[in-house]
Formats: C-alpha cells, sequence, structure tokens
C-alpha cells in the first residue's frame, strides 16, 4: 500500500481527505460533547435557559446523581432490562441459527425471508403494530392468550404495571434483534468444515460433544462481538419505551435511561444534572465497547 | 430413518417459527386492508377478506403525510450525499495512506460510532437551538451526517483496501495520472461499496426517531417517524383508527423493506467482519 504513495505530498494528501469527515464529526459529535463535558459541572437549570450565567459547581451533580435514589432505581432497571433481553435475544438467535444449519434448504429460506422481514421493519413501524397487537380490548394477543383453557386474559393491560410494560418492551426489542443475532450466528456456523465435524462423528463423538467441543469454540469469537453489541443497543433502548409511555403511561416507574435523560432536559429543564446523567451513559458505552473496537482494530492490521 | 424424521420435524418447527416471527409484518399489512368496522370487534380478523385500500386513502387525505414526506426525503438525501462523500474521502485516507495519527484516527472514529443518541441528544439539542436551527431539515441532517460517517467510513474502507494498489500503479505505468488511475480504475470497482453505504445512510437517516424527536419539536415540522407516532400519542386519549394507522406504517415500512433486503448481507458482515474472519 505505502508503494503508491508519493513522498513529496505524503504528509498532506491523507490530512486533506480527511478534513470534511473530521470537521462534520467535531460540529455533530465533539463540540456537544465538550459542551456536555461542561455543562454537567454547572449549575444549568431553569433560570440559566433565559440568560443567567451558570456558576461552576464541579462535581457536584455528580454527587447529587450518586446519592439520588431515584437514579439509582432507573440505573438498575435499565441494567437488568438490558442484560435480561440481550441474554434472551443471544439465546434465540444461536438457536435460530442451529435450526437454519439443520434443516433442508427450504424451511431455511422461508425462516430467513420471515427474519429478514422483522429486522427490516422500521422501529417506529413496528412499535404501532405491536402497540396495536397487544391493544388490550381488541389487541390480537389478548384474543389468542384468552382463547387457551383456564387463562384469562380478556381485556388485560399490558402497558399499566412496570413489570409487564418492560415484558412487552423486551419482547419487542428481542423480536427486532433476534435476527441480527441470527444471521451473524448462522454465518459463523457455515464457517465450520463438514470435514472435521465428520472426522469427530466418525471418532465417536456424540452430537452433544460435537457442539460443544467443536462448533461452540469456533463461533465463540462471533457469539462474544454479537452479544457485546446488543448489551450495548439495549443499554440506548429509547423509542421503544418513548412509543409505549405514548400508549401507556408517563410515570417514572417506566423509565429506563434514555427517557429519564429526555424528561430531565425537556420537562424539568435541568440541562446540568441531564448531562451529567449523559455523560454516565457515554462512560459506560465506551467501556463496554472497547472489546469491540478492539476486535475490530485487529482485523484493521491484518 | 430416524435421523430423516428429525429433520422434517425440525424442518415443520423452523416453518412455525417463521410464520411467528413474520406475524407482525403481516398484521401491518392485514389490518391496513380491513375497515375500521371490522377492526372494532372484539374477535380479530385473520385474513383480509373484503378488504380494501380506503385506509391508505384516507392516511394520505390529510396533508400531514405529504409534508412529513417532503421533510423526511430531504433530510435522507441531504445526509446520504454528503456522508457517502465524507466518508469515501476518509475511508480513501485511511486504507491507502500511512499517515501520523492514522490509528488514533480510527480508533476515535470506532468510538465516536459507538456514542449513543441519547447520551448526546441533550447537548444537540442546545447546540442547535443556539444557532437557530431547530425545525429545519439543517440542524437535524447535520447531525445525522456526523452519526452515520463513521460507520460509513469503516464499511467503504474495507471496499478501498479490496481493490489492489497494484491496478492503479499499472495504470500509472500506462502513463495515467494519479488522479486519472483511481477514477478510471478503483472509482468504477468501489460502485457496489458506495451504493451499500448509500443505502445504509439512508436507513439510518429515514427510521431516525430520537434526534428527530429532540431537534424537531414544531408540528409543522415532522419526519414521517415522527408523524407515524403521532397516531399512536392520539390512542391515549382518543379511540384509535387502526386501520389508518397500519395504512401509514405500511407506507412507511415499505421502501425501508425493500432497500434493506438489498443491502441486509453486506450490513451482517460489516458489523461482526472481524470476527468471522478470524
Amino acid at each position: 500500500m505505502t508503494a503508491l504513495v508519493d513522498r513529496r505530498r505524503k504528509n498532506r494528501v491523507p490530512y486533506l481527505l480527511l478534513i470534511p469527515a473530521i470537521g462534520i464529526l467535531v460540529i455533530g459529535m465533539g463540540y456537544p460533547l465538550i459542551w456536555q463535558v461542561i455543562t454537567s459541572m454547572q449549575e444549568y437549570g431553569l433560570q440559566q435557559q433565559f440568560g443567567k450565567p451558570a456558576p461552576f459547581v464541579f462535581l457536584d451533580n455528580y454527587l447529587e446523581l450518586a446519592t439520588n435514589p431515584q437514579l439509582w432505581a432507573v440505573v438498575g432497571k435499565s441494567i437488568a432490562f438490558c442484560l435480561i433481553t440481550a441474554v434472551v435475544t443471544l439465546a434465540v438467535g444461536v438457536l435460530f441459527a442451529l435450526l437454519m444449519n439443520a434443516v433442508g434448504r427450504t424451511p431455511r429460506i422461508i425462516l430467513q425471508i420471515s427474519l429478514l422481514l422483522a429486522w427490516s421493519m422500521p422501529v417506529v413501524a413496528a412499535m404501532t403494530v405491536w402497540i396495536w397487537l397487544f391493544d388490550r380490548r381488541r389487541g390480537a394477543v389478548n384474543y389468542l392468550l384468552d382463547m387457551i383453557p383456564g387463562v384469562d386474559m380478556n381485556r388485560f393491560n399490558w402497558l399499566e404495571s412496570p413489570t409487564t410494560f418492560f415484558i412487552v418492551a423486551s419482547i419487542i426489542v428481542i423480536w427486532m434483534s433476534v435476527p441480527f443475532v441470527a444471521f451473524s450466528s448462522f454465518a459463523g456456523l457455515t464457517q465450520v468444515s463438514e470435514e472435521v465435524l465428520e472426522a469427530a462423528q466418525l471418532d465417536g463423538a456424540s452430537a452433544r460433544q460435537r457442539f460443544f467441543g467443536i462448533i461452540l469454540p469456533m463461533i465463540k469469537p462471533v457469539i462474544a462481538i454479537v452479544f457485546l453489541l446488543q448489551i450495548i443497543w439495549d443499554l440506548r433502548v429509547f423509542t421503544q419505551i418513548t412509543m409505549l409511555q405514548d400508549a401507556g403511561s408517563k410515570s417514572s416507574d417506566f423509565d429506563l435511561l434514555g427517557t429519564y435523560i429526555y424528561k430531565l432536559g425537556t420537562k424539568s429543564q435541568d440541562f446540568g444534572m441531564a448531562s451529567a446523567v449523559s455523560i454516565l451513559v457515554l462512560a459506560i458505552t465506551i467501556a463496554l465497547s472497547w472489546f469491540y473496537i478492539r476486535s475490530l482494530l485487529k482485523e484493521d492490521e491484518q | 430413518m430416524r435421523a430423516r424424521t428429525a429433520r422434517t420435524l425440525l424442518g415443520a418447527l423452523a416453518i412455525v417459527i417463521a410464520l411467528v416471527w413474520v406475524f407482525p409484518v403481516y398484521w401491518m399489512v392485514n389490518s391496513s386492508l380491513l375497515p375500521n368496522v371490522t377492526l372494532q370487534s372484539f374477535i380479530p380478523t385473520f385474513l383480509p377478506f373484503g378488504g380494501s385500500l380506503n385506509n391508505f386513502t384516507e392516511a394520505l387525505a390529510d396533508g400531514e403525510f405529504y409534508a412529513a414526506l417532503g421533510m423526511s426525503v430531504s433530510i435522507t438525501l441531504i445526509a446520504v450525499f454528503f456522508c457517502i462523500i465524507f466518508a469515501f474521502l476518509g475511508a480513501v485516507a485511511i486504507s491507502r495512506f500511512r499517515f501520523r495519527g492514522r490509528k488514533s484516527f480510527i480508533i476515535a472514529v470506532l468510538i465516536v460510532q459507538m456514542l449513543p443518541a441519547e447520551g448526546l441528544f441533550i447537548a444537540q439539542y442546545k447546540m442547535v437551538a443556539s444557532v437557530h436551527l431547530l425545525d429545519s431539515v439543517i440542524g437535524v441532517s447535520v447531525i445525522y451526517i456526523a452519526a452515520v460517517v463513521p460507520f460509513t467510513i469503516w464499511m467503504l474502507r474495507g471496499f478501498v483496501a479490496g481493490v489492489p494498489a497494484d491496478l492503479e500503479e499499472a495504470a500509472m505505468v500506462d502513463g495515467l495520472s494519479r488522479f486519472g488511475a483511481f477514477m478510471r480504475i478503483t472509482f468504477p470497482l468501489l460502485a457496489p461499496g458506495l451504493v451499500a453505504s448509500g443505502v445504509y445512510a439512508f436507513l439510518q437517516a429515514w427510521n431516525e426517531f430520537t434526534v428527530a424527536l429532540v431537534l424537531l419539536p414544531s408540528e409543522a415540522a415532522q419526519t414521517l417517524p415522527l408523524w407515524l407516532r403521532g397516531f399512536v400519542q392520539a390512542s391515549a386519549t382518543r379511540e384509535t383508527d387502526w386501520g389508518q394507522v397500519m395504512a401509514a406504517s405500511t407506507l412507511v415500512a415499505v421502501p425501508v423493506i425493500v432497500f434493506f433486503l438489498l443491502v441486509q448481507g453486506r450490513l451482517t458482515s460489516g458489523l461482526v467482519s472481524g470476527a468471522v474472519k478470524g
């Protein structure tokens, strides 16, 4: 690659090429990020909106957050929601990949088309459908569950209690995320060599042994990456929660981190605290992303 | 014989799962075709017999859909156009040159790519408001370009690196300038990559909800996702016309589904390629 580089212009050309990208990133991400770090250390509430200077309070916002039980409840809920959803998504996705690998061509293609359709649904459109499906009076979900003998789900309001609210949210997120996990794991499975598996079978390895001894170690890198991405994505669910709150209740019992920050900023106009919580979210994300970024960097070096 | 039965059973299971998973998509289209009277019944109608396109004409009847469509199309076109150009130049820089700061730039791009909109929207709101660009196409577009450029650079980098530099050199030996060699040899080979990245940027901008919600507070400047959300918001207070909502959702979803199916293979491999190649 370096062979192409014209020595005299070597130092200038790549930097010129990067100007537009760096410029837009500085405007769209860098400046807001710096503003946010500064504001998170200021008292920036309603009065500051009307021009009063914002006094520096350094880490006071963070200290206030650390001692705020409501925030900890939201953080706890977000982490629990994110972990449960990501684990179920991963399990279901890998099982679907194994299923695709085990069945013949026709059922596999039918399953793949179905997953692709679910995957491609725009999130807002998917949310309207799911809210309609879970509608308490005329929704198909309550109707179908009610048909099971002994189950009385007629007019059950899923969005009324936080537990069932988050179960619905989790089901929707899982529905949307499983296709990505399934396709990625399936791509990993197709890399596992048939010959190795056959040889193991000839040597008397059971299906179970072949799965845990050969298949799983070979697709482990893919699964690790996919799981990490799921955790990062599930930590930031915002659209789904906002739209479920539209259809149900906007009370803070139904908040996860995204909606919590949004309400701090728009309703309470407390930009200092909102910035501090945002920084917390960014810090968690970057910490989690580091492994993912490292694996991508390794690919770049090859 | 036993193995064959097992395979058939698994095949049947796969088809059942396929039907369950696609059901919400089917339900959207099915409900969009049924008259509201049918949907108001307490017993769901599972097949759209006697359906019509009335819901679509009604959903389109008030001008709001077209206004939102105009907004979405303008923002998406601007975002895709600039994103592709910026990302293309960036991808050429990092895959064709070794320079000081290259690795730092790549790390920065990868980190920025992971930053959630939910962690920055308060600051982006203040910034856009301070230059009086709330409710404008430009304000949202700038944030979208910044959000999509990192992954697009990463995606295109693979395509640029895939075109051997030897080809360019050979063309230069044959008398083409460096720029000429790049435009005549490398650029055409990159077309599939540019299309894939363009579609990726399109999907991101077209579907985006969070940033649009924050930066477009006025009802007069809604994108399609915001417009669609308005239907559900209203449903909490009055009887929802689900037929119309589903018709509206179908209208928003169909172009996305079509484009998505075109590029999904590349998207999957782009996100996990490091691990798959192993």
